[in-house]
């Protein structure tokens, strides 16, 4: 693995984040309800990102439908894609009945197991459970053994997973490259077990989170953060909670628009391709 | 006194819950959270309730993976899942069926085991639903006796009637036909076979008491976190 440098970059925009993402890239994005970085995404669908393969921390929405309809994604390894109360993630369902992506089926512990193996830096981690699934049987990366410590007890191994790319939108980010999460520790996971890291933000805080005792525990240090770049609004119409709530009535409009494809392009039209602020 | 079918649901779901302690609720499930708030509303706050998608004060601050963590230790009682499809022995279907893609298997396969009991919950009730035998298992209803498993179903519940899972002969029964339909309207309308007594009750309906604790506190808790539900059920909208 090659580690980022020692210093976080301070990138323009959600522009600047996306060209540092390559085609082809492995990319760790959290659920609707954890700091989904909207704007970053939106650039990827800007700048005509390709092949990406997403993987659902443990499972994914909107971003990941937008990315599938605008034809950024190769595969997507999660354990559902859904957009909650507004229904089925139209462009995802569509595209995995017609296989047009490749679908990796997961359950939601599995993918956080294969995350902390990689924390770890070891190779794989047991799981309790899943036996007898059909997932056990269709995911490439899972093995069944023996405990080694006792008898006649198989458990399931999960491979430790590590993404090209972590991507997430933070509340804050200081002068000294750490960014604020709060609660929201699967993108601490997500951070540590990828190659590079990529955080948009609400605000720039001056000095260094770490020196205070309230903020540090929702912080991922810059050892991990490889550039970040300021968003505001940068989750919507997904949400920062404590900043702004979830957009559910533009969720609504998209669901409803994103049944279709030539739907799906108006949403793009008017709220992706044009460099609108929210 | 008129009710609403969701309404009929929850009180039957919250008798299933009983006395557990920690019940947790996951995405999409409106009618099994109406359920706990309102045990909790009799209780003076008991069960405990970890529901997953709470926006504000979200019982987890350790990200999405303590709730699995928190199961794997034997912390949750009771646990709900749905299905495109179930089958007779209790697996579940969450993946695709007649070439249709759903969202996906989320926790299943994991809190199938490690949750004390499930209460599975799919209100369609009909043979597309309620199968012979799952095109995907994502979640299995049993497991041999090699296989660790701390939990698994305890009943089914449709918006027709209520079965009890019958572990050791891995069937479910019929318990009680919901106000309105017929047990041969149940027989006609499951693809699986299941243990039907000669005499099957009536599901209670619910309460004046239920009722009221429904339209008011529990109303308002459920509107913060299912707004479209909240409005769809009892026209109300969500708090500013």
């Amino acid at each position: 693995m090659s580690l980022p440098s020692n210093r976080t970059r301070r990138l323009g925009g959600p522009e600047a984040l996306a060209r540092e993402i390559p085609d082809g890239a492995t990319i760790g994005l959290p659920p609707d309800y954890s700091l989904v970085a909207m704007a970053v995404v939106r650039a990827l669908v800007r700048c005509g990102a390709k092949d990406l393969k997403l993987i659902g921390v443990p499972v994914l929405g909107l971003c990941a439908d937008i990315l599938i309809g605008a034809g950024c994604v190769r595969e997507v390894e999660t354990s559902a894609v859904t957009l909650g109360e507004a229904g089925l993630a139209p462009r995802f369902t569509e595209a995995a009945e017609q296989k047009a992506i490749k679908v990796v089926d997961a359950t939601c512990p599995m993918i956080h197991t294969g995350l902390q193996a990689t924390e770890k830096g070891v190779p794989f981690m047991p799981l309790r459970g899943v036996l007898g699934s059909d997932l056990v049987r269709h995911h490439p990366d899972w093995k069944t053994i023996e405990n080694p410590y006792a008898k006649g007890d198989p458990i399931l191994l999960a491979k430790a997973i590590v993404p090209d790319v972590a991507l997430f939108h933070a509340r804050w980010a200081d002068e000294a490259g750490n960014v604020w999460v709060g609660r929201r520790k699967e993108l601490a996971t997500i951070a540590h077990a990828s190659k590079a890291c990529y955080v948009s933000y609400e605000e720039l805080r001056p000095g260094d989170m770490l020196e205070d005792e309230l903020l540090a525990p929702g912080c991922i240090g810059s050892v991990y953060v490889t550039a970040v770049a300021p968003a505001q609004r940068g989750a919507w119409p997904l949400g920062v909670p404590g900043a702004y709530g979830i957009d559910d009535a533009h969720l609504m409009q998209y669901a409803r628009l994103a049944k279709t494809a030539e739907g799906f392009r108006q949403y793009l039209d008017e709220f992706v391709l044009k460099t609108v602020a929210a | 006194m008129s009710y609403a079918k969701e309404e009929l649901l929850a009180v039957a779901i919250a008798r299933l819950i009983g006395d557990s302690r920690h019940v947790a609720v996951g995405a999409a499930s409106p009618i099994p959270a109406m359920a706990v708030f309102l045990l909790r509303e009799r209780n003076g706050g008991m069960p405990r309730v970890s529901l997953l998608q709470k926006r504000s004060g979200n019982p987890f601050t350790e990200g999405s993976r303590e709730l699995f963590d928190l199961a794997g230790q034997g912390r949750i009682d009771v646990f709900f899942l749905g299905g495109a499809q179930i089958d007779g022995e209790a697996n579940i279907n969450l993946v695709e069926a007649e070439g249709k893609r759903f969202p996906g298997s989320f926790g299943s396969a994991y809190m199938y085991f490690a949750a004390k009991k499930t209460i599975l919950f799919r209100e369609e009730h009909s043979k597309r639903v309620l199968v012979p035998k799952v095109e995907f298992i994502s979640a299995p209803g049993w497991s041999p006796p090699d296989v660790e498993r701390r939990g698994g179903p305890a009943a089914l519940i449709t918006g027709k009637a209520l079965f009890a899972w019958l572990k050791d002969q891995r069937r479910f029964r019929l318990e009680s036909v919901h106000p309105g339909y017929s047990v041969e309207q149940i027989v006609e309308s499951t693809g699986f076979k299941f243990d039907c007594p000669d005499r099957v009750p009536t599901t209670p309906e619910p309460d004046a008491a239920s009722l009221d604790l429904l339209r008011g506190p529990v109303a308002r808790e459920i509107a913060e976190n299912y707004p479209d539900f909240a409005r769809r059920v009892w026209g109300i909208g969500a708090p500013a």
